[in-house]
């Protein structure tokens, strides 16, 4: 494997039970997603694009297939290894924003931080330094019903990086947002992308946002259809 | 510590939930601990009670009198070291309703028999050479405001004077304290000479006595002895250790442990119900926050001690508050004008009642705790 490849798929299946019925999202998939990418998903609703970006977040398992991630296979962990693993290499970004209420908008940032072994100084400012990439420093305390949806999505953008993750997974970052927000956000994760070598993959209905990617795939009941690049 | 963050912030999302539910933890608390208090003040009545002391009253029912002579021929029993004798005397201060329990006693023998009360030597030997003096307990001298040195009428709702009077003058001699907290100091004590000497009838009976044994092995020669004495005469008595009496008097109102125990269970219960239902939707509502904290990489473990300590927390902040509230009832209530055994919330009550709050909150929380410990990051991030 090629040492530009972050994420390889090979031989994915996903099968869901329900009752009687055995619902297949994917057969036998194959896919490369390489360092340093910007990759759009795109597909109709039940295509399977969710599932994907689930299984390649580490919240979802394939039925039978295998995923490696820098080389090192993460379908075969465990509960609690995901756990860290996810901690350690991804930060996710929500449709809705999924800020905690009960937190301000640093406390909201220094969630993943938790997780860590830093002490509460070297936190403040590693939350400090997100806060400012998002250029939402002056809302540090405000609590997330004082923010625009903007605003919080720039938070969960935050959120997202303030543990130097190697990928960050979107799903839908503009659904909730009007049409210049939704420019703002993806300017944001292009920059990310060019200037701190983030990978992106983006779960998105919107073209307009998928011309923001490097290369988007479709997919279509679980197979892609067309892959082109991005203008 | 940083969960413990998250854990405060979490429980004071919603104030007026956080408030309602320690309120009602609180409640249960108080009551338990109050309760408590009342029934170790009962049971303390038999705990306290002397091993080598025993109670004779007649065997008809201890209401009954016994002839006054009987008091002499008991000291003459072998192992016997004292015996005073007690009538119930029914005395009320100023108003009926201001009613205290007030014995005429053998004055002389009384405080070798009940050595638990305690008072000094030359206030002993003063209400021994006094027959119109009193000994009362710290507890009712301080409710009526009574000094030692002091003259103030008693009346009896049952005895009279020779000339209709119902009132009896007494010097309060002495002021004496109780060897235990839980001693009871709430009677008065007088000369039995004084009341035989006044009062319009009868004369030369007394209530009951109470005998001081050598050694509580003893107790079982000295019952027989002192039962065989009077055996087959008008006044036959029954002698009991006074565990024995104490307890059959307290049972005469009930089985107040089971009474208090069935109170205490039933506020526990309700309490349950309630703590666990608000910590149940409470989670729920937080099932989309706690798919996003998994997502993050917070392990299920980590959140199912995060959720139980919440309702930890709840139910130690109402606990604590609850058994100091008890605290509080507890000293008005020995402050009270009232009749009652001294009340004490000692640490055996609060030792008890941290161990209900754990598990209180243990159970309150585990079901809420281990929903999220289950909780599938795709179901909970697919809920709205």
């Amino acid at each position: 494997m090629s040492d530009d490849i972050l994420f390889d798929l090979r031989g994915i299946s996903k099968k869901f039970v329900k009752g009687n019925d055995t619902i297949t999202v994917f057969e036998n998939l194959d896919m490369s997603i390489a360092r340093g990418d910007f990759l759009a998903i795109m597909g109709p609703s039940g295509s399977g694009k969710t599932t994907l970006l689930n299984m390649l977040g580490g919240v979802d398992q394939p039925t039978s297939g295998e995923i490696l991630f820098d080389g090192e296979r993460v379908d075969t962990l465990s509960e609690s290894q995901l756990a860290a693993w996810r901690a350690n290499n991804v930060g996710f970004i929500f449709q809705f924003y999924n800020l905690m209420p009960m937190l301000n908008a640093e406390r909201n940032v220094e969630l993943p931080l938790l997780l860590t072994r830093l002490g509460k100084g070297q936190r403040r400012k590693n939350v400090a330094a997100a806060l400012e990439l998002v250029s939402l420093s002056d809302r540090a305390k405000h609590m997330p019903k004082e923010l625009s949806g903007g605003q919080q999505q720039r938070v969960a953008i935050a959120r997202a990086l303030v543990s130097d993750p190697k990928l960050l997974l979107c799903d839908e970052p503009t659904g909730d947002l009007d049409r210049q927000t939704a420019d703002e956000i993806l300017e944001m994760l292009t920059l990310l992308n060019r200037d701190y070598g983030k990978t992106i993959i983006m779960v998105t209905h919107d073209p307009e946002a998928a011309k923001y990617a490097k290369r988007t795939v479709h997919l279509d009941k679980g197979e892609f259809v067309a892959k082109e690049l991005a203008a | 510590m940083k969960d413990l963050y998250l854990v405060l912030k979490n429980l004071t999302r919603k104030p007026l939930r956080l408030f309602l539910t320690v309120f009602a933890t609180f409640i249960a608390f108080m009551i338990f601990g109050t309760l408590t208090a009342f029934q170790q003040a009962f049971d303390a009545g038999v705990d306290l009670a002397a091993d080598d002391r025993l109670v004779v009253v007649n065997k008809i029912n201890f209401t009954q009198t016994l002839p006054i002579a009987y008091a002499n021929r008991v000291r003459g029993v072998e192992d016997v070291v004292a015996v005073t004798h007690l009538n119930w005397f029914g005395g009320y201060y100023q108003e009926p309703r201001n009613q205290f329990a007030m014995f005429a006693v053998d004055a002389e023998n009384f405080l070798t028999v009940y050595d638990e009360l305690v008072i000094g030597d030359a206030e002993r030997a003063a209400w021994i050479a006094n027959r119109q003096g009193l000994i009362a307990g710290k507890s009712i001298a301080e409710n009526f405001g009574w000094q030692a040195g002091e003259r103030i009428p008693v009346n009896s709702n049952i005895f009279s004077q020779r000339d209709g009077r119902t009132d009896w003058d007494f010097d309060v001699v002495a002021i004496y304290e109780g060897a235990d907290p839980q001693t009871d100091t709430n009677s008065v004590y007088f000369h039995y000479e004084y009341f035989n000497e006044t009062q319009s009838f009868g004369g030369d009976f007394i209530g009951f006595m109470g005998v001081r044994t050598t050694d509580p092995q003893q107790n079982e020669a000295v019952i027989a002895a002192i039962d065989d004495m009077f055996a087959n005469s008008p006044a036959e008595t029954e002698t009991v250790p006074e565990k024995a009496f104490n307890k059959a008097f307290i049972e005469q109102i009930g089985n107040l442990s089971l009474i208090l125990t069935s109170v205490v269970l039933a506020a526990f219960f309700v309490i349950l119900v309630i703590v666990g239902n608000s910590m149940i939707l409470s989670i729920r509502e937080r099932t989309r926050e706690i798919g996003v904290m998994k997502t993050l990489g917070f392990t299920s473990g980590r959140i199912f001690r995060m959720v139980l300590t919440e309702s930890l927390l709840v139910a130690l902040i109402g606990g604590v508050l609850g058994v100091l509230a008890a605290g509080l009832m507890v000293s008005l209530v020995n402050k009270a004008p009232i009749q009652l055994p001294v009340l004490v919330l000692g640490g055996s009550v609060w030792t008890q009642a941290l161990l209900y709050v754990a598990v209180l909150g243990f159970i309150t929380g585990i079901v809420p705790a281990m929903n999220a410990l289950k909780l599938n990051i795709i179901t909970a991030l697919s809920r709205s």
